[in-house]
């Protein structure tokens, strides 16, 4: 089954939850478990979790390049690309490749055949092992702004595992934008980590929207660093029906761990039989479900 | 000569508009007639690449000059590559004034985008150009 960790932003704890599983299942006799870090604009998963890497592969889309010698000007290939990515000037014509989407209407539709496709670098994507957890990571180019090409094929690469793995866990990017859509899409169940905040309770809002009212999937929430902020995400959670799959207490201990690059269900083993109750949770909400 | 200026309306005295490539409306002027042509913007509802292809259209009309508070880094490539000077218009006023502060030499042209592309674009020379 495929578990996604998102939340509305940055630096709730999604990693930290992602990682925690991964590791605590990990740890199951003859558990097969996967991580996969979507987060694919500042991916960190593999600081806590060293994994030793021994596949990589280039993520590429065709970006179109104009032979001048044969081009007329005639300005086709700039009126039919929705995403305004060529201008077509005098004498010039000028692709703006990190506006393309690689569709090739342009290069169908010129009428002088001056223009052919050409890959231009993405990303790239990482697979390797740490102890018994698959993992898997993209990493995007410097420059680029298409994170969801890489993050489709990085699941395409990774998830066909999914099948012989008791859980595999996507990390996805923070926010709400097309890259964690692209994370969500397919998965059995979405963890969502927030904290109990007003800014967490917003954030958390429109996660549900995504995952559970535009996406359809069955939707948990984790309250990170529960005991500070106030009562909104519990109260809204009950209003709402999202179960709260687990509270993690606000723990100093957790806080130093995590920002020394440790597995912090390693150092502080008394969290793990909670993550793994956590994760019989999400399996049987998503037997219930399906 | 006709110069454009972005405006949030169809004429002379229209407050001028901030931004470029989703402003409202482009006001052509001549400036020695005053003479002007204002068309409503095809681009504002433009998904990406707004500020591209407004500035692809204000090339194509002939404009020989743009008046406005902020262009964009690929709105701005493109009008260069064009041979098109972008002035920033300061202080904010109506297309009228704009124009005049134009033809007293007041505004000062732009040699660079001012603002930064939202998609976080990464310099013309890498990427930019057509082989
Ligand atoms: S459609 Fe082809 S011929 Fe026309 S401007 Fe584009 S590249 Fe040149
Ligand atoms: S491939 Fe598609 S998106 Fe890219 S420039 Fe051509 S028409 Fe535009």
């Amino acid at each position: 089954m495929v578990v996604t960790v998102a939340s509305g932003k940055g630096g709730t704890g999604k990693t930290l939850v992602a990682t925690g599983l991964a590791d605590v299942l990990s740890g199951e006799a003859g558990s097969n478990v996967q991580l996969v870090d979507c987060d694919v604009e500042e991916p960190n998963a593999h600081l806590f979790l060293r994994p030793q890497l021994h596949r990589s592969e280039e993520v590429t889309h065709p970006v179109p390049q104009v032979d001048l010698t044969q081009c007329t000007f005639c300005g086709r290939c700039a009126q039919v690309c929705e995403f305004h990515a060529i201008a077509v000037l005098s004498g010039k014509v000028m692709v703006f490749t990190e506006m393309c989407h690689g569709c090739g209407s342009c290069a169908r539709q010129c009428p002088e055949g001056a223009i052919t496709e050409v890959p231009e670098l993405l990303g790239h994507l990482e697979f390797g092992r740490a102890g018994a957890i698959a993992f898997a990571h993209g990493r995007l180019e410097v420059g680029q702004a298409l994170a969801t090409p890489v993050i489709r094929q990085l699941k395409a690469r990774a998830l066909p595992r999914a099948a012989s793995t008791a859980m595999s866990i996507l990390d996805a990017p923070p926010g709400n934008a097309c890259s964690v859509v692209e994370t969500l899409r397919g998965s059995d169940y979405a963890i969502l980590v927030t904290e109990p905040t007003p800014f967490g309770l917003h954030d958390l809002k429109l996660a549900v929207e995504l995952a559970r009212d535009a996406l359809g999937l069955p939707v948990g929430v984790i309250i990170n660093r529960d005991g500070m902020g106030d009562a909104g995400v519990e109260s809204f959670c009950a209003a709402a029906g999202v179960p709260v799959l687990t509270r993690l207490p606000f723990d100093r201990r957790v806080a130093r761990a995590y920002s020394e690059g440790q597995l912090w269900t390693r150092v502080l083993p008394e969290y793990r039989s909670q993550m793994l109750e956590v994760a019989r949770a999400v399996r049987s909400l998503t037997e219930a479900t399906s | 000569m006709r110069v454009v200026v972005t405006a949030q309306g169809t004429d002379l005295d229209s407050p001028t508009s901030p931004i470029f490539g989703r402003c409202p409306a482009f006001v052509f002027v001549d400036p020695e007639t005053m003479e002007f042509e204002a068309v409503a913007n095809a681009s504002v509802a433009a998904g990406g690449g707004a500020g591209i292809q407004a500035a692809q259209w204000v090339v194509d009309k002939g404009a020989q000059a743009v008046l406005s508070h902020n262009v964009g880094p690929n709105a701005f490539a493109v009008l260069s590559q064009a041979g098109v000077a972008v002035y920033r218009i300061e202080p904010a006023g109506t297309v009228r004034q704009a124009v005049e502060a134009y033809v007293a030499g007041r505004l000062q042209a732009i040699s660079g985008a001012n603002v930064a592309s939202h998609t976080g674009m990464s310099g013309m020379g890498r990427r930019g150009g057509g082989r």
